[in-house]
């Protein structure tokens, strides 16, 4: 089997003013979205109400969250306890609602719902160890792309680790635009889920900024504009069957995962998608306004190349 | 060329074998079982308590399918939940307090796995539930024991003065109340005071003959001392989880004054409970009066004797020292508080040069040193009592005769044995409790839950694996299958490195194995393709293996590599279940590239590198090029 038969380069560069307005257009609208409606940030970052319930029987979790979803706090986490009986509601803090109103709603529906419900214990999660987790988060995205940046920069030039970490980045601005558009969750496991396609989508970049570089090389006498078509070209089947295979695995959590699991597939996605759109068709495109040149590529071993030329 | 040398093929097989083994303990259940431990040397877990416990059991007609006993104590395994249960509340109501028994998970595995380090994997709280505690913090301790931190700073801010000289500093309830003779005397220690303890608010007051100075704590300095109270305990209590050596342990405020420790995966409550419960403070207390050694100050059985008989006098307590065949010494110590554990800056356990006993070696920051200097000159050949305060229970560990002058840094010595002294250090070490905290909930995070986790990540992994699998043969034919075991063996040498490890594993941490093996099938990906193109430029297909490997690997290393760096930075950074998720996900990067560069070579190798002749690599069409033009 093969699905990828291209005989020719594809000329990618031709369209890259086009792609790059599309990006940018994508870029902002996140940034916008990001902006004029924010994350829905998951307890675990901004702090919430935690609820314990105790049931004359086992108690029936789906009824539950049913009610809570009624109240119009489909957010709410419900899950068993220590026992059967007890039950644990987490409800994240909302602006203008009280904790304390907040936990006598859900309290009144649920004792409609099944009277033998019991308050045992209310309680507040602070917001304190939210900011610690807030930060941590932020630094952490942030030593990656230095990181990134710096080993490229080793690696092959300067050039290529900033137009790697721009395509990423912008990739992951997008995945927020996602989060906050449609307001779902983000929660530490989406947190997580950010920051491995940032390590991922670099992977395509580098494997097509690699590809350049040997036909830098390879190919002498050919445009930069060429060289990076062949480069897109020769490595898109590849690019396309281990997206494909790691779109498997997710789907795979997407579909069977759980809901805990949901967000995190689902902004793994995002970022797969967007990945390999953005390593092909925004890193390559800005390694043309960056004017690489053969020298920045083949600088170190010139002294040795020209010997053998 | 496409052969491999003996010894590689022996260094890979190894490591499959031993990944083998290491992942194996996995496929066990974990089975139900009860801990039972003794958290005071007097109480002993041994085998007499073993066969009292089986024997209890068996007479109840409870069957217990594995008893085991080791350092931490014992452990009962049960056929399921029900019976474990009921066996915990028998063995408990037998036992008594004095034993801590507590639910755990035991696995299934045979035993000498366990005896050569093969476990199952440490599964976060959300897989297998936890320990969940809530503690409250004691305000008006917290209070009353800043109040008497003043109380000593102005005692020793007065002692230099000398027509300032107070004639008691005390506090009383939540004032601070200082004596004085003389008006003058008040007068000029006013502003001394003020200066000193600028947290109090001062009135004049008399009564009777005395002329009094009383301090009440300012509204602001309050709840700073409260907010201080808090932050310290939280402090001080993840210092003493990270002792306990738990794996993404939460510890977080809940409300005004209460603490929320969550520890992942901890079955074994009892000797999490006691470190984390043990609000042990550290006093050092003169000795006034004892009645045991002649040759020491303050001999004075007659006070002792009326001190039992409750006639204890006035600034003086009663307490019990150390047992010394199974007789507790009677000791009247004074009220006032020399130094509290608060001045330790270090304290580790060793052992005594001359009697070999254990003991812990303590070392006081500078405000500490100065008073215990000053205050031992004077009191050669006295006693100094060491009291240990646990969940408000004062407890004398040791007084020795003081036989010169203390300095910064000294020992002490009891009826230690060695783990007694390691706790102790550990307990003075991870720092003292700005308050004292009482447990006002303690549960078991119910393991449903968990279950329901982990088929469900286990599942959505196998979906996506078997999907992958398919894939890669239909798409690479025979090269397909090499991958795929390239992948599988991946797989197997994650979970083995992480059951190596006992690194914790989280939902989003299986979440991440699942995500490991979609990315580490790119390598194979890269390497296939990279030989069908090196056929399609017409080279021979041992020349195509080779050239493909060689060429694959300068891009597999870099992008693992950029893939790392998240990985490390996210495991730096990250908290939680974040780290969880890091941890897996680097390893998987190592186990990636050398199973699928150093396992599917080898297979290769085997399969194809031994053949004379090799006409057609079994990887899928690539001839069709042969119709066209081709690409450059």
């Amino acid at each position: 089997m093969e699905f990828f038969r291209i005989r020719r380069d594809i000329n990618f560069m031709k369209y890259a003013a086009i792609f790059n307005a599309i990006s940018l257009l994508v870029f902002l609208l996140a940034v916008f979205f990001l902006i004029s409606r924010g994350l829905h940030l998951g307890v675990e970052f901004t702090g919430g109400t935690v609820m314990e319930l105790g049931y004359g029987k086992a108690a029936d979790l789906g009824q539950v969250r049913a009610v809570l979803e009624k109240l119009g706090m489909p957010d709410a986490t419900v899950q068993s306890f220590g026992t059967a009986q007890n039950v644990l509601i987490r409800l994240p803090a909302r602006a203008g609602v009280s904790g304390e109103k907040m936990t006598e709603d859900v309290f009144a529906a649920l004792t409609v719902a099944d009277p033998s419900v019991r308050k045992l214990r209310v309680d507040f999660v602070g917001s304190q160890v939210g900011k610690e987790l807030v930060e941590n988060g932020a630094i952490a995205l942030l030593m990656v792309s230095v990181l990134i940046v710096l080993y490229l920069w080793v690696r092959f030039e300067w050039k290529f680790g900033l137009a790697a970490i721009i395509a990423n980045l912008h990739d992951v601005v997008i995945i927020l635009g996602f989060f906050a558009f449609f307001q779902w969750e983000f929660s530490l496991p989406v947190l997580a889920a950010v920051l491995a396609v940032l390590g991922y989508s670099v992977n395509e970049s580098v494997v097509v900024f690699d590809r350049i570089r040997e036909n830098v090389r390879k190919m002498r006498k050919a445009l930069l504009p060429d060289i990076i078509n062949n480069a897109i070209t020769r490595t898109m089947s590849r690019t396309i069957i281990t997206h494909g295979c790691t779109q498997l695995m997710v789907l795979a959590i997407l579909w069977r995962g759980g809901e805990p699991l949901f967000y995190f597939a689902l902004a793994l996605t995002i970022g797969i998608l967007f990945g390999i759109y953005s390593s092909v068709l925004v890193a390559s495109p800005l390694l043309i306004y960056f004017r690489v040149s053969r020298e920045d590529l083949i600088k170190p071993e010139r002294p040795k190349q020209e010997a053998v030329v | 060329m496409n052969r491999y040398p003996l010894w590689l093929y022996a260094v890979i097989a190894v490591v499959l074998a031993v990944g083998f083994l290491y992942s194996v303990p996995n496929l066990f259940p974990e089975s139900p079982a009860i801990q039972v431990s003794s958290g005071k040397a007097a109480h002993k877990v041994d085998d007499a308590l073993k066969e009292r416990v089986q024997g209890t059991l068996k007479s109840s007609g409870i069957a217990v399918e594995e008893a085991i006993l080791d350092a931490t104590g014992l452990k009962l395994r049960f056929a399921d939940t029900e019976t474990q249960i009921k066996a915990k509340d028998l063995v408990q109501t037998t036992l008594g307090e004095d034993y801590t028994v507590a639910l755990n998970l035991l696995s299934s595995a045979p035993r000498w796995m366990g005896a050569i380090g093969a476990r199952p994997m440490y599964l976060g709280l959300d897989l297998r539930g936890g320990v969940h505690f809530l503690l409250q913090v004691d305000m008006k301790g917290a209070l009353t024991k800043s109040l008497d931190g003043l109380a000593s700073t102005i005692r020793s801010a007065l002692r230099g003065e000398e027509g300032a000289r107070a004639a008691s500093v005390s506090r009383e309830g939540q004032e601070l109340v200082l004596r004085f003779k003389e008006v003058p005397n008040r007068e000029r220690a006013l502003p001394i005071v003020e200066k000193t303890a600028g947290d109090l608010l001062w009135q004049r007051r008399e009564a009777g003959a005395e002329y009094l100075l009383v301090g009440t704590l300012r509204p602001e300095a309050e709840k700073r001392t409260r907010d201080f109270a808090i932050q310290q305990n939280l402090a001080t209590l993840r210092k003493r989880v990270n002792e306990l050596g738990v794996a993404e342990p939460i510890v977080q405020q809940a409300g005004l004054d209460r603490i929320v420790v969550q520890l992942p995966g901890v079955q074994d409550t009892a000797r999490a409970k006691d470190i984390i419960g043990r609000t042990a403070t550290l006093e050092f207390r003169m000795v006034e009066a004892h009645a045991s050694d002649p040759n020491a100050r303050d001999y004075d059985p007659a006070k002792i004797a009326a001190a039992l008989q409750g006639n204890i006098p006035f600034g003086m307590e009663l307490h019990y020292g150390p047992s010394r065949g199974g007789e507790r010494e009677p000791l009247l110590l004074s009220k006032q508080v020399i130094i509290t554990g608060d001045r330790l800056t270090d304290a580790s356990p060793s052992f005594d040069s001359q009697s070999g006993e254990p003991i812990v070696r303590v070392t006081l920051d500078g405000v500490g040193s100065r008073l215990m200097t000053s205050t031992t000159r004077e009191a050669v050949k006295r006693r100094m009592a060491v009291l240990l305060i646990e969940k408000g229970k004062p407890e004398v560990i040791t007084a020795p005769v003081i036989q010169s002058e203390l300095g910064g840094t000294f020992q002490i010595t009891g009826r230690m044995d060695t783990r007694e002294a390691n706790d102790l250090a550990l307990l003075l070490r991870a720092g003292a409790l700005a308050a004292p905290m009482e447990f006002v909930e303690e549960r078991t995070v119910g393991p449903s839950l968990g279950k329901e986790n982990i088929e469900r990540g286990f599942r959505a992994m196998w979906i996506g694996f078997t999907l992958v699998a398919v894939f890669m043969i239909l798409y690479y034919s025979m090269f397909g299958v090499i991958s795929v075991a390239a992948l599988g063996f991946n797989l197997m040498l994650l979970v083995a490195l992480l059951s190596m490890l006992q690194a914790t594993l989280t939902l989003p941490g299986i979440a991440a194995i699942a995500l490991t093996l979609g990315m580490a099938i790119d390598a194979n990906v890269l390497i296939n393709e990279r030989i069908r193109e090196e056929l399609r430029q017409g080279i021979t297909p041992q020349l195509a293996i080779s050239a493909g490997y060689d060429r694959a690997w300068a891009t597999i290393l870099d992008s693992n590599i950029t893939t790392l760096i998240a990985g490390v930075a996210l495991f730096l950074f990250g908290s939680g279940p974040v780290r969880g998720f890091a941890v897996v996900h680097c390893l998987g990067i190592l186990t990636s590239m050398f199973s699928a560069v150093a396992v599917s070579r080898a297979i290769v190798n085997l399969t194809f590198g031994r053949r004379k002749k090799v006409d057609r690599l079994p990887i899928g069409n690539v001839d069709w090029h042969k119709r066209g033009p081709v690409a450059a």
